[in-house]
């Protein structure tokens, strides 16, 4: 009890140095993956700036180098970094390897409360061990796997006609994953103003987290679970359950009948490229880029739309977004806090909506004029009330390195079969549980 | 048929094997030219199909010149609202480039710093390398060091060593010494990777200049310290320049390392190229760019070294 | 041992050199100058290997630093030994190897016999021809991709116009059976020129004289060509293939750069596969056995080469 008061009163004492060296102007670098949000948190910054008197610089690294580069800082103890927009999955590491600083004392004396975010990203983005209230970020981009489409497509009587033909229904936003796998094939192959078209640009990328991200979309709205019972580690069952081998053979059978040629090691920026150039119909990415499609001259506006991903047998979607972080071996880590305090105020929460960025503050995301303000708003309500994730064990990228290479040797390189690669996929888990004395 | 010697071959034989030789190099070159046109040309004729290959507009395979490419690689850029644009007109001629996709150039890219990095860490590690090259090569060409077979042996299984097997204690050493992230913990490495090419090969060099100047030298009064200084080096001169150029294009190309044991301070150019992007997906243009501008110098190094190739490629075993 | 090596050098130094000297003695300087170069490699690579060593019977990870290490004996060189992934990865690179090797030599060979008829200007494109070689792989690799990307790229617009295949049919580094040759496609371009600049010495160094004798014994060309412009050669050919042999048995950088050791895993040389060991999975014992493994490897085979290299010369 008396331990920790005095680590409230020790908080309150660096707070109380972070104000006073308010005076002593600092130079902040905050790292974050390169992508348009990144963009806008500069233009947000420019506040933050203006009001602390300390410069912020930015290192920006491209996704498919993101995590390779940033746990390599991290556990090579680099002071690159003062702040980190880590990803969802870090956090288990982050708080065990000690790379993050523990954020309680500070919410408390700051008076910042975790129940002012939305549920799920606290939970996803700000605790270990999972679910319990110790906090090692703030949330500070929701995201989810999302879906859009070229709305004049669909909207087009000839094609519509041709569908209808084709298949017997309307066409329509897929109510379901195996509607949106029919529309998909449909679109495949076909001729659109003399150019042809393909179905869908899906995850297919091997190098860092991207087929792994793509399948889980549709292993969890086929009731995919990593464990029978949470946090028992007991995956034979779960993991290879009937259900994930649909939903496994269900993406490969997509992959193959229903993507344009070439898109064998795809993720966010070739998902990008495929819709943008009027090559598919359908396409599968985060949230995040959502705004970016919308202000599109070629195919935005009145061209897209957006629609959550299609439940199955349940509905769900696979989680993105990031929680802020201070890095333990900053020497700046006050002028750090007071970022991080300065961003959780409802009306930098708001301008950083209103710049493209995905705020989890409640006073966003309740707001009565929040799901018409953008054309996905709605969408990403919907989407953050099924999120799942994946492992956030510190021993994450070990797990998730495994199912890159069982699944894309499966989906991509076209060798064995699903229940063989959930099989194995259980039995490298199981040796990396073993490796961390969980199991 | 019969000529002045009958190894000298025939000259239809000389003329057939001229324009085999002559094709391949055609061939080969190909995919550079091809690379440096594309920093000549906008994103979406970058990857318009099929290729475009004239200069011009006016045929379908015909695209328009740009520094769009360039202006990509040097500067950052944000979209920028209508309102904005209309009151900031233009200033320069990069501005203008930026502007058709209603964007302003806010400051320049990380290229220029990365490109910084490889020629400090480059030069510095080859000035380094050189250096403790030449005196360890004078001792092994001059005096009778024992096991000298067997030590130079060792410098050169150095290299045998997968680069990532290597950087799996470096990186926990550095890490230990604060040398992750910095120039110093770069050159040293690269020195150390370079030098045994540095010791093999200036002593096939110091191999080659007779003796007899040195001993003259030393008869004459000279220290043996002089002799080296002012009679051995002036002649290992060209040997030495050479090497120096081997270590330089080594520790310019150098990837595995860089990958590995930097991320943002001391990162050299090589592990940044292929991370350049644009909007959505990767900016072509710009990285045609940046791979032209870093292998220029390599291609004018390789051009001046043309005598000396074959012995620093073979660590000297092979004099020509 | 360093100390004693040094001194050994130091000692041997012949004394009667340093007779009229006012400076330091020949031993002094033939310590100073080796000195330096010994220091640097223990210190970047002899101690690092030990610690290697150490580490591959250990548990350790790099990025848990609260966790102790355990010793675990030979547990690590076991589990990568009976690992069948890993075998499969030996596979890929095996057959990187052979491949390259082959094409380089052959190509490589023929190009140096050619430019050996000594033609006009042959000097001229015989820099020209040696240009990729020098280049940065990593750099290669990315501007590769470039040309290998389906519909759009270089590479299958011209497959295409020779063969009449439709450019957006195949794709070099996506599918199964072509991306292991997309790999070697690109690094024969890059070190056929190697291959060929040692050949060429080798076809230099024979003197005139010997044909000479050939041709008034009447031996035909052919007769000639292998039985003195071959056997003359090999040392220089074999020289040049345990260079490639070892370059490529580290091959990295252009491959992670073109394919990312996929599709699926089909591409992944070992190099690769020990990256994601040491520096993605942060298996740090592990991977030092891995890192064992490979180079006991390359250390045996390139010994065991150069002892038949050796008998080659000697003939």
């Amino acid at each position: 009890m008396s331990y920790s008061k005095l680590a409230a009163a020790s908080a309150i004492a660096i707070a109380a140095t972070g104000v006073a060296s308010t005076a002593q102007a600092e130079d902040l670098t905050l790292c974050w993956a390169a992508w348009d949000p990144a963009n806008a948190l500069v233009e947000l910054s420019k506040e933050f700036e203006a009001q602390s008197g300390h410069t912020m610089n930015f290192e920006f690294v491209p996704w498919p180098n993101f995590a390779d580069r940033m746990l390599n800082e991290l556990n090579s103890g680099g002071k690159l970094c003062d702040l980190l927009i880590g990803d969802s999955q870090w956090i288990g590491g982050g708080a065990e390897n000690g790379h993050y600083v523990k954020l309680n004392d500070f919410f408390d004396a700051e008076g910042i409360s975790m129940d002012d975010f939305a549920p799920a990203t606290v939970y996803a983005y700000s605790t270990w061990p999972k679910g319990t209230p110790n906090y090692y970020a703030l949330p500070a981009m929701g995201d989810a796997n999302g879906w859009f489409y070229r709305k004049d497509w669909f909207a087009r009587d000839d094609i519509k006609a041709a569908y209808k033909e084709a298949t017997g229904q309307d066409l329509r936003e897929p109510q379901s994953q195996k509607e949106m796998l029919q529309i998909a094939q449909f679109f495949q192959g076909r001729e659109i103003d003399g150019k042809t078209v393909y179905g869908a640009a899906i995850f297919t990328e091997r190098g860092s987290e991207g087929i792994t991200m793509g399948v889980t979309s549709a292993l969890y709205p086929w009731g995919f679970k990593y464990e029978n019972t949470p946090g028992s580690y007991d995956m034979a069952g779960a993991v290879n359950s009937p259900e994930a081998v649909e939903a496994l053979e269900f993406y490969k059978e997509f992959y193959e009948t229903a993507t344009p040629p070439g898109y064998t090691n795809s993720y966010m920026g070739e998902s990008l490229d495929a819709f943008k150039s009027g090559q598919v119909a359908m396409a599968m990415n985060w949230f995040a880029f959502f705004p970016g499609l919308y202000a599109d001259p070629a195919t935005g506006g009145d061209k897209i739309d957006f629609f959550v991903n299609p439940p199955q047998n349940i509905a769900a979607s696979t989680l993105g977004g990031q929680g802020i972080s201070v890095v333990s071996y900053s020497d700046k880590q006050d002028a750090a806090l007071e970022y991080i305090k300065w961003f959780a105020q409802p009306d930098v929460q708001a301008k950083w909506w209103e710049l493209g960025g995905y705020s989890a503050h409640n006073s966003v995301l309740q707001d009565p004029g929040f799901v018409d303000s953008q054309p996905f708003a709605g969408d990403f309500l919907e989407a953050m009330d099924g999120v799942q994730d994946f492992w956030q064990e510190p021993a994450y990228a070990e797990l998730l390195l495994a199912m890159q290479k069982r699944i894309h040797d499966y989906v991509v390189a076209d060798q064995g079969t699903a229940q063989e690669a959930l099989d194995k996929l259980i039995e490298d888990w199981t040796e990396v549980f073993e490796d961390e004395g969980k199991l | 048929m019969s000529s002045f010697s009958i190894t000298e071959p025939s000259n239809r034989t000389k003329w057939f094997a001229g324009t085999l030789v002559i094709l391949y190099a055609v061939i080969t070159m190909i995919p550079l030219v091809w690379i440096a046109i594309t920093g000549f040309k906008s994103p979406a004729d970058a990857i318009a199909y099929p290729p475009k290959y004239i200069v011009g507009s006016e045929s379908e395979a015909g695209f328009q010149p740009t520094l769009e490419g360039y202006v990509n690689l040097f500067t950052t850029r944000t979209r920028q609202t209508q309102d904005f644009l209309d009151a900031n007109p233009p200033e320069t001629w990069a501005d203008e480039i930026v502007r058709q996709y209603d964007m302003v150039i806010v400051g320049p890219s990380k290229f220029g710093e990365r490109f910084m990095n490889s020629v400090i860490i480059g030069f510095g590690s080859t000035f380094l390398s050189v250096f403790l090259g030449t005196l360890a090569a004078y001792a092994f060409s001059r005096f009778k060091i024992p096991l000298a077979d067997d030590l130079l042996f060792f410098i050169l299984s150095t290299r045998m060593m997968p680069p990532i097997a290597v950087a799996i204690p470096i990186f926990l050493m550095y890490r230990q010494l604060n040398l992750s992230d910095t120039h110093l913990g770069m050159i040293l490495l690269y020195t150390a990777v370079n030098i045994s090419l540095a010791v093999w090969l200036l002593k096939s060099f110091i191999d080659g200049i007779p003796t007899e100047y040195e001993e003259a030298a030393l008869i004459d009064g000279y220290t043996r310290f002089q002799a080296f200084y002012k009679v051995v080096l002036p002649q290992a001169a060209t040997g030495i320049a050479s090497t120096a150029i081997f270590c330089l294009i080594f520790s310019w190309n150098e990837y595995a390392f860089a990958v590995l044991l930097t991320t943002a301070n001391a990162q050299t150019a090589p592990p940044f190229i292929p991370t350049i992007i644009g909007i959505g997906g990767l900016d072509w243009p710009a990285i045609a760019a940046g791979v032209t501008l870093f292998l220029l110098p390599v291609m004018v190094f390789t051009i001046l070294l043309r005598k000396h190739l074959l012995r620093g490629i073979t660590f000297g075993a092979v004099r020509k | 041992m360093s100390d004693r090596t040094i001194d050994r050098v130091a000692a041997a130094t012949p004394p009667p050199v340093a007779r009229k000297i006012r400076g330091l003695s020949d031993r002094a300087i033939a310590w100073i100058f080796v000195a330096p170069t010994i220091f640097l490699l223990l210190a970047i690579n002899i101690f690092p290997l030990i610690w290697t060593i150490r580490l591959s019977f250990t548990n350790y990870r790099a990025n848990r630093l609260t966790r102790e290490p355990e010793f675990i004996g030979l547990r690590n060189y076991e589990r990568i030994l009976t690992d069948s992934d890993i075998w499969l990865n030996m596979q890929a690179t095996a057959h990187f190897l052979f491949w390259t090797i082959f094409f380089q030599v052959l190509i490589g060979f023929t190009l140096a016999w050619l430019i050996n008829k000594k033609f006009k200007g042959n000097d001229l494109w015989t820099t020209i021809i040696v240009l990729p070689m020098m280049l940065s792989p990593a750099v290669v690799g990315n501007f590769w991709k470039f040309l290998y990307q389906p519909q759009i790229g270089l590479f299958n617009y011209i497959v295409s116009f020779f063969t009449g295949k439709d450019p957006s049919s195949f794709e070099m580094l996506g599918q199964v059976n072509l991306a292991p040759w997309s790999i070697v496609i690109v690094d024969t371009w890059m070190w056929t020129p190697f291959v060929m600049l040692i050949c060429l010495a080798g076809l230099r160094s024979i003197p005139d004289y010997i044909y000479e004798a050939a041709e008034i014994d009447r031996a035909s060309k052919l007769r000639q060509f292998f039985t003195i412009t071959i056997p003359m050669v090999l040392p220089f050919l074999m020289l040049a293939v345990l260079f490639r042999g070892i370059e490529n048995f580290k091959m990295f950088d252009l491959v992670v750069q073109l394919t990312g050791g996929g599709p699926g895993s089909v591409t992944e040389l070992t190099s690769i596969n020990l990256k994601r060991e040491a520096f993605e999975k942060w298996r740090t014992g592990y991977a030092s056995a891995y890192a064992i493994i490979l180079f006991v490897t390359v250390f045996g085979l390139a010994s065991i080469y150069v002892k038949a290299l050796n008998k080659v010369k000697e003939r």
